[in-house]
């Protein structure tokens, strides 16, 4: 980073503080899941960190994101509570959705972070709605839905980007190719030779990024999100990634056969964007090697607090059963 | 009072509540030419930011209602019930489910317009009734009048609440007259209306099946029967009291829908008054809806499909066996 302006440095070590909340947030969570002191399937984002932290490093509080399933990322990424997380993973009372929703739908409405969708590509047409919201306001808001690979593949995707590119909303579509839709490789559903070519039946740009490069989505992600300020409409990148762990946690387990090999994991590894960001910290001089360590302490710390957080909050009451149901909710002798 | 046809007080409500907020929008299909006249004049009115016509992409444009609502506007989905089905997921997965899965943070003032289409020929892929399935997932509110006067009213109720509303809407209505009162008034969901006071059974029936039941009633009355018709006007919340309280006073219990016969509204509500209004019935509950068969393209095979006058006073004669 030569010549980088005041602030760059501290956003470069912000990057990182996301990247490693999110990586001690799922690696405590694979334990919680492995002891099943958690209820529920568990869905991480360990090797993909850098594509929302990336992407999300470049929005204001009040652009909003939608995220999918592999769902604890993209929120903190957006500047959600690792304690309201945690707690949603626990179903407690004190979580982001009060336990309704646990570990693949979280959601912070205060920040932005309009909800993480179960469903493939689902949240992508709500993406678009709050985006064109913010046109007929007249605002400048930004909305960026994650999602897979295989939600590339969903109608839901396509009839999103055609809506936003004839109403030029200020949508930045970015698609996280982890290569596998669950087990099916892209290479043998996507008829196109990169998701990000795309873009081009829809009349906007598209790229394809390095997504283990912090800096690169970020850069990214950057012009896309100045040019959807500026009203000229949608964009689309396509961060190519990698998911370290399987699908959904315990899922190994079920395999019959493999679908990828150990030398591919191990390939990706060697690039992983953690040590990557930290090598790039370094060299340009803007951490020292203490100071990686204490801002990996730190968020130990702060997945310590948040588990702790999670462990002591009391369990929703039975009488909240149907609470917020509706806004205005329907007396029960009329339901 | 001034005579309107059902259209026309959809229209008035939509151009009266959008006057009043500026953030409420109608998109849709083809929703500035106005097919069957409920959004017409709204573009020229209101302009191309407040009235959009949307791609045949009803995935995209049911959901993007949702995000639209989710920050704060207030939008008013026109469609048919043939292309709900296309958008499912948006309307299952995210218009009912989210303000729950998500704690409470959504608030969703929705309101989709749903056109159900029976009797003309538009074969099996144009003619749906679908209104119960909605019934069956939590999260929704769901309408459907009968009269202009209760379209008018309800809509509005509609279009202020910060719930989603799925708003059906009886094609077979859209041309029928009726008074509707002048100016600004609302009909709260979840109150029956007597459209027909009565003593010997009582007939629950909804949208367009109203007036058959009417019709019925008045044969009826000429035999010396008694029959009150009684419309729920909401499906979701549904008056369960007035239902009740009616088969208490009748003792005979039919209920009239449009829609498909295993799992319809009429199925629901027979279900209520067995269960809770028991041991006033005279007689076994029934059930006049449609029958179990897609509706077909030929006028002399589809005409067999829906309730009739006749079916309905065969149900109230078996009541009265």
């Amino acid at each position: 980073m030569p010549n980088a302006a005041p602030g760059v440095r501290a956003l470069h070590l912000e990057m990182l503080r996301k990247m490693l909340l999110i990586r001690k947030f799922d690696e405590a969570a694979v334990g919680l899941a492995e002891r099943r002191e958690i209820a529920g399937a568990v869905h991480t984002y360990i090797g993909e960190e850098a594509v929302a932290v990336g992407a999300c490093a470049t929005l204001h509080d009040d652009d909003y994101i939608t995220g999918n399933h592999r769902s604890h990322g993209h929120p903190i990424a957006k500047g959600a509570d690792v304690n309201r997380a945690m707690a949603e993973l626990f179903g407690k009372r004190t979580g982001y959705c009060k336990g309704k929703g646990g570990s693949m739908h979280l959601a912070d409405f205060s920040v932005g972070i309009l909800g993480e969708s179960g469903i493939l590509a689902s949240a992508l047409p709500v993406a678009v709605g709050a985006a064109l919201a913010s046109k007929l306001r007249k605002e400048t808001k930004v909305v960026i839905p994650f999602f897979g690979d295989g939600a590339s593949n969903e109608g839901a995707c396509h009839e999103s980007m055609n809506l936003a590119a004839i109403w030029k909303l200020p949508v930045v579509f970015v698609c996280e190719n982890n290569q596998y839709a669950i087990t099916t490789s892209y290479r043998a559903t996507v008829s196109a030779e990169h998701i990000a070519d795309r873009a081009a039946a829809y009349n906007m740009p598209g790229v394809v990024v390095d997504g283990q490069d912090v800096v690169a989505m970020y850069e990214a992600t950057r012009a896309a999100v100045a040019r959807a300020r500026a009203g000229l409409g949608p964009s689309l990148i396509e961060g190519l990634t990698y998911r370290y762990r399987e699908h959904a946690e315990g899922m190994g387990r079920m395999l019959s056969q493999p679908y990828r090999t150990e030398a591919e994991i191990e390939q990706w590894k060697k690039r992983d964007p953690i040590p990557l960001h930290k090598e790039r910290l370094l060299d340009a001089g803007y951490a020292t090697p203490a100071d990686l360590v204490g801002i990996e302490r730190e968020a130990e710390a702060a997945i310590e607090g948040a588990l702790q957080f999670a462990r002591e909050s009391p369990e929703p009451a039975p009488e909240e059963l149907f609470d917020d149901l509706f806004t205005n909710p329907i007396p029960i002798d009329r339901y | 009072m001034a005579e309107k046809t059902f259209a026309g007080a959809l229209n008035e409500a939509i151009k009266e509540e959008m006057r009043a907020d500026p953030s409420i929008f109608v998109m849709g299909d083809s929703a500035r030419s106005g097919i069957y006249g409920v959004t017409g004049g709204l573009h020229e009115e209101f302009g191309d930011d407040r009235v959009l016509d949307c791609p045949a992409s009803e995935t995209a444009f049911m959901g993007a209602a949702v995000g639209a609502a989710a920050v704060g506007m207030r939008p008013i989905v026109s469609s048919q019930c043939a292309f709900m089905w296309v958008a499912m997921d948006q309307l299952v997965n995210q218009v009912a489910k989210m303000k729950y899965m998500f704690g409470g943070q959504a608030t969703l003032p929705l309101v989709y317009r749903m056109g159900i289409a029976y009797g003309n020929s538009g074969a099996a892929h144009h003619t749906d009734r679908p209104h119960p399935l909605y019934m069956n997932i939590p999260g929704l509110k769901i309408v459907m009048p009968s009269t202009p006067a209760d379209a008018k009213g309800l809509f509005k109720t509609a279009v202020r609440d910060d719930d989603p509303v799925l708003f059906f809407e009886d094609n077979t209505l859209m041309r029928v007259r009726g008074e509707v009162p002048d100016g600004d008034y609302t009909i709260p969901y979840g109150v029956a209306d007597v459209k027909r006071k009565g003593s010997d059974v009582t007939i629950l029936a909804i949208g367009g099946m109203v007036s058959r039941s009417l019709a019925a009633a008045e044969r009826l009355e000429a035999n010396g029967i008694s029959a009150e018709v009684l419309d729920p006007r909401s499906l979701v919340p549904l008056d369960k009291g007035a239902i009740l309280q009616s088969v208490a006073k009748t003792g005979r219990f039919v209920a009239v829908d449009s829609a498909n016969k295993t799992c319809s509204f009429a199925s629901e509500a027979c279900a209520l008054v067995a269960e809770e209004g028991f041991w006033s019935l005279k007689a076994p509950v029934q059930r006049v809806a449609s029958l179990m068969v897609h509706p077909p393209f030929s006028p002399v095979l589809e005409r067999l499909v829906y309730p009739t006058e006749d079916r309905i006073i065969e149900a109230v004669n078996r009541t009265l066996a």
